[in-house]
Protein backbone atom coordinates (compact mmCIF):
# COMPACT_ATOMS: atom_id res chain seq x y z
CA UNK A 1 0.00 0.00 0.00
CA UNK A 2 1.46 3.19 -0.67
CA UNK A 3 1.40 6.34 1.60
CA UNK A 4 -1.57 8.12 -0.05
CA UNK A 5 -3.58 5.26 0.41
CA UNK A 6 -2.76 4.31 4.08
CA UNK A 7 -3.26 8.78 4.44
CA UNK A 8 -6.67 8.55 3.22
CA UNK A 9 -7.61 4.97 4.60
CA UNK A 10 -6.59 6.29 8.37
CA UNK A 11 -8.25 9.55 8.14
CA UNK A 12 -11.45 8.16 6.73
CA UNK A 13 -11.31 5.78 9.67
CA UNK A 14 -11.23 9.38 12.39
CA UNK A 15 -13.82 10.69 10.19
CA UNK A 16 -15.96 7.87 10.95
CA UNK A 17 -15.52 7.56 14.23
CA UNK A 18 -15.82 10.99 15.41
CA UNK A 19 -18.72 11.53 12.80
CA UNK A 20 -20.22 8.23 15.29
CA UNK A 21 -19.53 9.60 18.16
CA UNK A 22 -18.65 13.43 17.53
CA UNK A 23 -16.60 13.53 21.24
CA UNK A 24 -13.37 15.51 19.63
CA UNK A 25 -15.72 17.87 17.98
CA UNK A 26 -18.46 18.48 20.66
CA UNK A 27 -16.23 18.76 23.69
CA UNK A 28 -14.13 21.58 21.29
CA UNK A 29 -17.25 23.64 20.30
CA UNK A 30 -18.60 23.60 23.92
CA UNK A 31 -14.90 24.28 25.35
CA UNK A 32 -14.82 27.42 22.53
CA UNK A 33 -18.06 28.85 23.46
CA UNK A 34 -17.43 28.99 27.02
CA UNK A 35 -14.03 30.86 26.46
CA UNK A 36 -16.22 33.46 24.08
CA UNK A 37 -18.20 33.82 27.17
CA UNK A 38 -15.77 34.24 29.92
CA UNK A 39 -13.97 36.77 27.64
CA UNK A 40 -16.96 38.88 26.70
CA UNK A 41 -17.91 39.36 30.78
CA UNK A 42 -13.78 40.06 31.61
CA UNK A 43 -13.01 42.22 28.87
CA UNK A 44 -16.91 44.12 27.98
CA UNK A 45 -15.38 45.79 24.85
CA UNK A 46 -17.48 48.00 22.73
CA UNK A 47 -17.59 47.72 19.12
CA UNK A 48 -14.54 49.75 18.51
CA UNK A 49 -12.82 48.40 20.99
CA UNK A 50 -13.34 44.40 19.98
CA UNK A 51 -11.95 45.46 16.78
CA UNK A 52 -8.54 45.43 18.31
CA UNK A 53 -8.54 42.64 20.60
CA UNK A 54 -10.79 40.40 18.83
CA UNK A 55 -7.96 38.69 16.51
CA UNK A 56 -5.98 37.98 19.87
CA UNK A 57 -9.10 36.65 21.77
CA UNK A 58 -10.41 34.45 18.95
CA UNK A 59 -7.40 32.38 18.34
CA UNK A 60 -6.40 32.45 22.12
CA UNK A 61 -10.03 30.62 21.86
CA UNK A 62 -8.98 28.20 19.28
CA UNK A 63 -5.93 27.24 20.41
CA UNK A 64 -7.40 26.27 23.70
CA UNK A 65 -10.21 24.60 22.15
CA UNK A 66 -7.64 22.53 19.71
CA UNK A 67 -5.54 21.60 22.64
CA UNK A 68 -8.97 19.55 23.66
CA UNK A 69 -9.36 17.76 20.42
CA UNK A 70 -5.20 17.40 20.03
CA UNK A 71 -5.17 15.28 23.05
CA UNK A 72 -7.49 12.93 22.37
CA UNK A 73 -5.55 12.04 18.87
CA UNK A 74 -3.57 9.18 20.07
CA UNK A 75 -5.39 8.22 23.10
CA UNK A 76 -7.77 5.81 21.33
CA UNK A 77 -5.00 4.22 19.10
CA UNK A 78 -3.06 3.31 22.68
CA UNK A 79 -6.49 1.16 23.53
CA UNK A 80 -5.64 -2.49 21.82
CA UNK A 81 -2.10 -1.64 21.22
CA UNK A 82 -3.30 -0.21 18.11
CA UNK A 83 -0.09 1.86 17.75
CA UNK A 84 2.12 -1.19 18.70
CA UNK A 85 0.49 -2.83 15.96
CA UNK A 86 1.17 0.06 13.58
CA UNK A 87 4.74 -0.02 14.71
CA UNK A 88 5.44 -3.73 13.85
CA UNK A 89 3.10 -3.40 10.43
CA UNK A 90 4.98 -2.59 6.92
CA UNK A 91 2.91 0.72 6.78
CA UNK A 92 5.33 3.93 6.71
CA UNK A 93 4.53 6.32 10.09
CA UNK A 94 4.35 9.32 7.51
CA UNK A 95 1.13 7.99 6.69
CA UNK A 96 -0.29 7.71 9.81
CA UNK A 97 0.72 11.05 11.51
CA UNK A 98 -0.13 12.74 7.78
CA UNK A 99 -3.84 11.18 8.56
CA UNK A 100 -4.24 12.63 12.04
CA UNK A 101 -2.63 16.25 10.82
CA UNK A 102 -5.20 16.20 8.58
CA UNK A 103 -8.16 15.01 10.65
CA UNK A 104 -6.94 17.48 13.67
CA UNK A 105 -6.91 20.16 10.94
CA UNK A 106 -10.37 19.69 9.73
CA UNK A 107 -12.00 19.43 13.01
CA UNK A 108 -10.06 22.44 14.17
CA UNK A 109 -11.37 24.21 10.73
CA UNK A 110 -15.13 23.21 11.35
CA UNK A 111 -14.99 24.69 15.05
CA UNK A 112 -13.54 27.99 13.36
CA UNK A 113 -16.29 28.18 11.07
CA UNK A 114 -18.98 27.23 13.64
CA UNK A 115 -17.58 29.37 16.04
CA UNK A 116 -16.65 32.44 14.01
CA UNK A 117 -20.10 33.71 13.39
CA UNK A 118 -20.57 33.92 16.91
CA UNK A 119 -18.02 35.82 17.63
CA UNK A 120 -19.00 38.16 15.16
CA UNK A 121 -22.44 38.15 17.43
CA UNK A 122 -20.81 38.80 20.66
CA UNK A 123 -18.20 40.76 19.80
CA UNK A 124 -19.89 43.12 16.97
CA UNK A 125 -17.13 42.57 14.63
CA UNK A 126 -17.29 44.53 10.92
CA UNK A 127 -13.97 43.97 9.11
CA UNK A 128 -12.43 47.08 7.64
CA UNK A 129 -9.88 45.16 5.55
CA UNK A 130 -10.65 42.50 3.25
CA UNK A 131 -11.88 39.18 4.71
CA UNK A 132 -11.30 37.07 2.36
CA UNK A 133 -7.11 37.00 3.54
CA UNK A 134 -8.99 35.84 6.81
CA UNK A 135 -9.45 32.74 4.85
CA UNK A 136 -5.65 32.35 3.91
CA UNK A 137 -4.63 33.03 7.58
CA UNK A 138 -6.93 30.95 9.48
CA UNK A 139 -5.88 27.98 6.90
CA UNK A 140 -1.98 28.69 7.56
CA UNK A 141 -2.51 29.61 11.16
CA UNK A 142 -4.42 26.43 11.94
CA UNK A 143 -1.81 23.95 9.72
CA UNK A 144 0.52 25.45 11.94
CA UNK A 145 -1.05 24.86 15.07
CA UNK A 146 -2.13 21.46 14.91
CA UNK A 147 0.62 20.02 12.44
CA UNK A 148 2.59 20.29 16.03
CA UNK A 149 0.07 19.45 18.23
CA UNK A 150 -0.53 16.02 16.52
CA UNK A 151 3.42 15.52 16.97
CA UNK A 152 3.41 16.90 20.61
CA UNK A 153 0.49 14.71 21.66
CA UNK A 154 2.76 11.81 20.46
CA UNK A 155 5.10 13.05 22.48
CA UNK A 156 2.80 13.66 25.63
CA UNK A 157 0.98 10.38 25.21
CA UNK A 158 4.25 8.97 26.46
CA UNK A 159 4.61 10.60 29.69
CA UNK A 160 2.82 11.19 32.85
CA UNK A 161 0.12 13.34 33.08
CA UNK A 162 -0.43 13.39 29.27
CA UNK A 163 -3.04 16.08 29.48
CA UNK A 164 -1.28 18.59 30.77
CA UNK A 165 2.20 18.30 29.04
CA UNK A 166 0.26 18.83 25.73
CA UNK A 167 -0.17 22.64 26.12
CA UNK A 168 3.40 23.07 28.15
CA UNK A 169 5.30 21.74 25.35
CA UNK A 170 3.00 22.82 22.45
CA UNK A 171 2.63 26.94 23.54
CA UNK A 172 6.44 28.03 23.60
CA UNK A 173 6.57 26.85 19.68
CA UNK A 174 3.60 28.10 18.93
CA UNK A 175 4.33 31.43 20.04
CA UNK A 176 5.28 33.00 16.71
CA UNK A 177 2.40 31.34 14.35
CA UNK A 178 -0.23 32.32 17.14
CA UNK A 179 1.66 36.19 16.90
CA UNK A 180 1.65 35.75 13.04
CA UNK A 181 -2.29 34.42 13.42
CA UNK A 182 -3.08 37.13 15.90
CA UNK A 183 -1.18 40.55 14.06
CA UNK A 184 -2.57 39.18 10.96
CA UNK A 185 -6.24 38.86 12.07
CA UNK A 186 -5.59 42.06 14.08
CA UNK A 187 -4.52 44.53 10.81
CA UNK A 188 -6.99 42.93 8.72
CA UNK A 189 -9.98 43.87 10.94
CA UNK A 190 -8.55 47.54 11.80
CA UNK A 191 -7.47 47.90 8.77
CA UNK A 192 -4.57 49.67 9.64
CA UNK A 193 -1.53 47.15 7.92
CA UNK A 194 -1.25 44.43 5.65
CA UNK A 195 -1.43 40.83 6.50
CA UNK A 196 1.47 40.09 4.16
CA UNK A 197 4.83 40.01 5.97
CA UNK A 198 2.38 37.18 8.57
CA UNK A 199 1.17 35.26 6.00
CA UNK A 200 4.47 34.47 4.24
CA UNK A 201 6.00 34.30 8.47
CA UNK A 202 3.01 31.46 8.40
CA UNK A 203 3.83 29.96 5.48
CA UNK A 204 7.75 29.21 6.22
CA UNK A 205 6.80 28.30 9.62
CA UNK A 206 4.26 25.74 8.07
CA UNK A 207 6.59 24.10 5.48
CA UNK A 208 9.48 24.04 8.44
CA UNK A 209 7.52 22.32 10.59
CA UNK A 210 5.82 19.92 8.92
CA UNK A 211 9.43 19.08 7.09
CA UNK A 212 10.99 18.75 10.98
CA UNK A 213 7.03 16.81 12.14
CA UNK A 214 8.09 13.95 8.91
CA UNK A 215 11.58 13.78 9.32
CA UNK A 216 11.25 12.38 13.21
CA UNK A 217 7.84 11.08 13.77
CA UNK A 218 9.19 7.75 12.60
CA UNK A 219 11.98 7.98 15.57
CA UNK A 220 9.30 9.13 17.86
CA UNK A 221 6.67 6.14 16.75
CA UNK A 222 9.57 3.66 17.80
CA UNK A 223 10.65 5.09 20.71
CA UNK A 224 11.16 2.03 23.29
CA UNK B 1 38.22 13.16 37.27
CA UNK B 2 38.66 14.28 41.18
CA UNK B 3 42.00 16.05 39.90
CA UNK B 4 40.58 17.95 37.29
CA UNK B 5 37.60 18.97 39.18
CA UNK B 6 40.39 20.58 41.98
CA UNK B 7 42.21 22.41 39.75
CA UNK B 8 39.34 23.40 37.49
CA UNK B 9 36.39 24.71 40.43
CA UNK B 10 39.35 26.53 42.63
CA UNK B 11 40.17 28.18 39.42
CA UNK B 12 36.72 29.53 38.44
CA UNK B 13 36.72 30.72 41.80
CA UNK B 14 39.77 33.01 41.62
CA UNK B 15 38.47 33.91 38.23
CA UNK B 16 35.21 34.94 39.28
CA UNK B 17 36.63 36.68 42.49
CA UNK B 18 39.18 38.53 39.82
CA UNK B 19 36.17 39.66 37.11
CA UNK B 20 33.74 40.90 40.33
CA UNK B 21 37.26 43.44 41.20
CA UNK B 22 37.59 43.96 37.53
CA UNK B 23 33.92 44.97 37.00
CA UNK B 24 33.46 46.96 40.29
CA UNK B 25 36.39 48.59 41.25
CA UNK B 26 38.95 48.56 38.09
CA UNK B 27 37.16 48.77 34.66
CA UNK B 28 36.46 52.58 34.11
CA UNK B 29 32.52 54.22 34.52
CA UNK B 30 30.71 54.54 31.74
CA UNK B 31 30.36 58.32 30.35
CA UNK B 32 26.20 58.11 30.23
CA UNK B 33 25.25 55.34 31.81
CA UNK B 34 26.97 55.44 34.97
CA UNK B 35 27.40 52.47 37.27
CA UNK B 36 24.84 50.83 35.99
CA UNK B 37 26.70 49.80 32.82
CA UNK B 38 28.99 47.60 34.87
CA UNK B 39 25.75 45.13 34.59
CA UNK B 40 26.74 44.92 30.76
CA UNK B 41 29.74 42.37 32.02
CA UNK B 42 27.65 39.85 33.94
CA UNK B 43 24.82 40.17 30.82
CA UNK B 44 26.61 39.44 28.16
CA UNK B 45 28.85 36.65 29.98
CA UNK B 46 26.14 34.96 31.08
CA UNK B 47 24.09 35.59 27.43
CA UNK B 48 26.86 34.04 25.75
CA UNK B 49 27.66 31.00 28.01
CA UNK B 50 23.61 30.33 28.11
CA UNK B 51 23.39 30.18 23.87
CA UNK B 52 26.71 28.26 23.83
CA UNK B 53 25.19 25.85 25.98
CA UNK B 54 21.70 25.84 23.62
CA UNK B 55 23.77 25.47 20.65
CA UNK B 56 25.40 22.29 22.65
CA UNK B 57 21.97 21.02 23.65
CA UNK B 58 21.11 21.02 19.70
CA UNK B 59 24.00 19.35 18.83
CA UNK B 60 23.82 16.99 21.33
CA UNK B 61 20.20 15.80 20.74
CA UNK B 62 20.92 15.64 16.81
CA UNK B 63 24.05 13.18 17.73
CA UNK B 64 21.98 11.08 20.07
CA UNK B 65 18.89 10.88 17.30
CA UNK B 66 21.71 9.70 14.87
CA UNK B 67 24.26 7.48 17.50
CA UNK B 68 21.68 6.61 20.32
CA UNK B 69 24.83 7.02 22.66
CA UNK B 70 23.63 7.35 26.27
CA UNK B 71 26.42 10.03 26.67
CA UNK B 72 25.03 12.59 24.16
CA UNK B 73 21.60 12.48 25.93
CA UNK B 74 23.29 13.10 29.22
CA UNK B 75 25.29 15.94 27.39
CA UNK B 76 22.05 17.63 25.83
CA UNK B 77 20.29 17.28 29.62
CA UNK B 78 23.18 18.65 31.29
CA UNK B 79 23.63 21.74 29.38
CA UNK B 80 19.96 22.22 28.90
CA UNK B 81 19.87 22.90 32.46
CA UNK B 82 22.72 25.29 32.71
CA UNK B 83 21.74 26.97 29.91
CA UNK B 84 18.29 27.75 31.19
CA UNK B 85 20.13 28.93 34.76
CA UNK B 86 22.39 31.34 32.52
CA UNK B 87 19.15 32.53 30.37
CA UNK B 88 17.30 33.43 33.20
CA UNK B 89 20.16 35.07 34.32
CA UNK B 90 20.91 37.12 31.33
CA UNK B 91 16.96 38.13 30.73
CA UNK B 92 17.46 39.10 34.95
CA UNK B 93 20.03 41.43 34.54
CA UNK B 94 18.48 42.66 31.84
CA UNK B 95 15.76 44.02 33.43
CA UNK B 96 17.92 45.03 35.98
CA UNK B 97 19.70 47.26 33.56
CA UNK B 98 16.74 48.31 31.38
CA UNK B 99 14.81 50.28 34.44
CA UNK B 100 17.52 53.10 34.88
CA UNK B 101 18.72 53.42 31.34
CA UNK B 102 15.36 52.99 29.54
CA UNK B 103 13.23 53.45 32.66
CA UNK B 104 10.96 50.64 31.82
CA UNK B 105 11.66 46.48 33.43
CA UNK B 106 10.90 45.04 30.19
CA UNK B 107 9.84 45.52 26.43
CA UNK B 108 8.63 43.25 24.09
CA UNK B 109 11.72 44.17 21.82
CA UNK B 110 13.13 41.39 19.54
CA UNK B 111 16.00 40.50 21.09
CA UNK B 112 14.37 40.16 24.65
CA UNK B 113 11.33 38.60 23.03
CA UNK B 114 13.35 35.96 21.55
CA UNK B 115 15.32 35.23 24.55
CA UNK B 116 12.45 34.97 27.09
CA UNK B 117 10.68 32.63 24.02
CA UNK B 118 13.81 30.68 24.00
CA UNK B 119 14.04 30.58 27.71
CA UNK B 120 10.38 29.23 28.02
CA UNK B 121 11.21 26.19 25.31
CA UNK B 122 13.87 24.51 27.18
CA UNK B 123 11.90 24.96 30.41
CA UNK B 124 9.36 22.92 28.27
CA UNK B 125 12.25 20.78 27.28
CA UNK B 126 13.19 19.94 30.87
CA UNK B 127 9.81 19.70 31.74
CA UNK B 128 9.27 16.95 28.91
CA UNK B 129 12.39 15.18 30.31
CA UNK B 130 11.03 15.12 33.77
CA UNK B 131 7.82 13.63 33.10
CA UNK B 132 8.31 11.30 30.57
CA UNK B 133 8.64 7.71 31.19
CA UNK B 134 12.03 6.30 31.40
CA UNK B 135 13.11 4.57 28.43
CA UNK B 136 11.70 6.74 26.02
CA UNK B 137 12.69 10.49 27.45
CA UNK B 138 15.95 10.40 25.41
CA UNK B 139 14.07 9.97 22.14
CA UNK B 140 11.14 12.48 23.18
CA UNK B 141 13.31 15.54 24.51
CA UNK B 142 16.52 14.95 21.62
CA UNK B 143 13.05 15.50 19.04
CA UNK B 144 11.82 18.37 20.75
CA UNK B 145 15.19 20.00 21.29
CA UNK B 146 14.96 19.57 16.76
CA UNK B 147 11.48 21.72 17.23
CA UNK B 148 13.31 24.18 19.57
CA UNK B 149 16.19 24.96 18.14
CA UNK B 150 14.24 25.38 14.48
CA UNK B 151 11.38 27.90 16.02
CA UNK B 152 14.19 30.16 17.44
CA UNK B 153 14.89 32.02 14.16
CA UNK B 154 11.16 32.30 13.03
CA UNK B 155 10.82 33.71 16.56
CA UNK B 156 13.26 36.13 16.14
CA UNK B 157 12.02 37.08 12.66
CA UNK B 158 8.77 37.60 13.24
CA UNK B 159 9.06 39.97 16.66
CA UNK B 160 11.91 42.15 14.24
CA UNK B 161 8.92 42.76 12.57
CA UNK B 162 7.28 44.45 15.63
CA UNK B 163 10.05 46.75 16.64
CA UNK B 164 13.69 46.55 18.16
CA UNK B 165 14.52 48.91 21.33
CA UNK B 166 17.36 46.74 22.86
CA UNK B 167 20.96 48.14 21.53
CA UNK B 168 22.39 47.07 18.27
CA UNK B 169 25.27 44.62 18.88
CA UNK B 170 28.19 47.10 20.20
CA UNK B 171 30.80 45.00 18.27
CA UNK B 172 31.07 44.40 14.87
CA UNK B 173 27.57 46.36 14.70
CA UNK B 174 28.65 48.95 12.46
CA UNK B 175 30.88 51.75 12.02
CA UNK B 176 29.76 53.78 15.05
CA UNK B 177 29.79 50.40 17.82
CA UNK B 178 32.76 49.48 19.63
CA UNK B 179 33.49 49.38 22.95
CA UNK B 180 36.47 51.50 24.89
CA UNK B 181 39.34 48.89 25.32
CA UNK B 182 39.65 49.04 28.86
CA UNK B 183 35.92 48.53 28.83
CA UNK B 184 36.52 45.17 26.33
CA UNK B 185 39.19 43.80 27.61
CA UNK B 186 37.11 43.41 31.09
CA UNK B 187 34.23 41.98 28.98
CA UNK B 188 36.62 39.28 27.46
CA UNK B 189 37.95 38.06 31.27
CA UNK B 190 34.16 37.91 32.27
CA UNK B 191 33.41 36.30 29.22
CA UNK B 192 36.78 33.62 29.45
CA UNK B 193 35.58 33.18 33.29
CA UNK B 194 31.98 32.60 32.72
CA UNK B 195 32.83 30.36 29.84
CA UNK B 196 34.73 28.17 32.74
CA UNK B 197 32.34 28.47 35.02
CA UNK B 198 29.70 26.90 32.35
CA UNK B 199 31.61 24.15 31.17
CA UNK B 200 31.90 23.68 35.08
CA UNK B 201 28.65 23.44 35.27
CA UNK B 202 27.71 21.45 32.46
CA UNK B 203 30.36 18.57 33.26
CA UNK B 204 29.41 18.27 36.83
CA UNK B 205 25.75 18.17 35.46
CA UNK B 206 26.73 15.42 32.82
CA UNK B 207 28.48 13.54 35.57
CA UNK B 208 25.23 13.36 37.85
CA UNK B 209 23.11 12.38 34.86
CA UNK B 210 25.72 9.90 33.70
CA UNK B 211 25.14 8.63 37.54
CA UNK B 212 21.49 8.74 37.15
CA UNK B 213 21.60 6.47 34.18
CA UNK B 214 23.51 3.91 35.59
CA UNK B 215 21.17 3.62 38.52
CA UNK B 216 18.34 3.21 36.21
CA UNK B 217 20.34 0.71 34.04
CA UNK B 218 21.11 -1.06 37.64
CA UNK B 219 17.66 -0.64 38.67
CA UNK B 220 16.42 -2.64 35.72
CA UNK B 221 18.82 -5.49 35.77
CA UNK B 222 17.87 -5.80 39.47
CA UNK B 223 14.19 -6.41 37.75
CA UNK B 224 14.78 -8.51 35.64
CA UNK B 225 16.50 -10.65 38.01
CA UNK B 226 13.51 -10.44 40.37
CA UNK B 227 10.97 -11.21 37.50
CA UNK B 228 13.41 -14.31 36.66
Amino acid sequence: MTTLTLTRATLMKDLRMEWRSKDAINSMLFFALLVVVIFSFAFNPTAEESRHIAGGLIWVAFLFAAVVALNQTWARELRNQVLDAYRVSPAPPNALFLAKAIGNFLFVVILEALMTPLFVIFYELRSVGPLWQLVTIALLGTWALVVNGTFFAALSIRTRSREIMLPLILFPISIPALLGMVDATTSILTGDASPDFWIKMLAVYDIVFTSVCLLLFETVLNAE
Amino acid sequence: MKKLALISIPLVLILLGLTSYLNLAVAPTEATMGDVQRIFYYHVASGWVGMFCFFVNFVASIWYLWKRSPQSDALAAASAEVGVVFCAMLLLLGTLWARPVWGIWWTWDARLTTTLVLWLIYVSYLILRRFSTSGQTQVLAAAFAVFGFADVPIVYMSIRWFRTQHPSPVIGGGPDSGLAPAIMQTLLINVAAFTLLGLVYIWLSYKLQREEQALEAAHAQAALRGAA
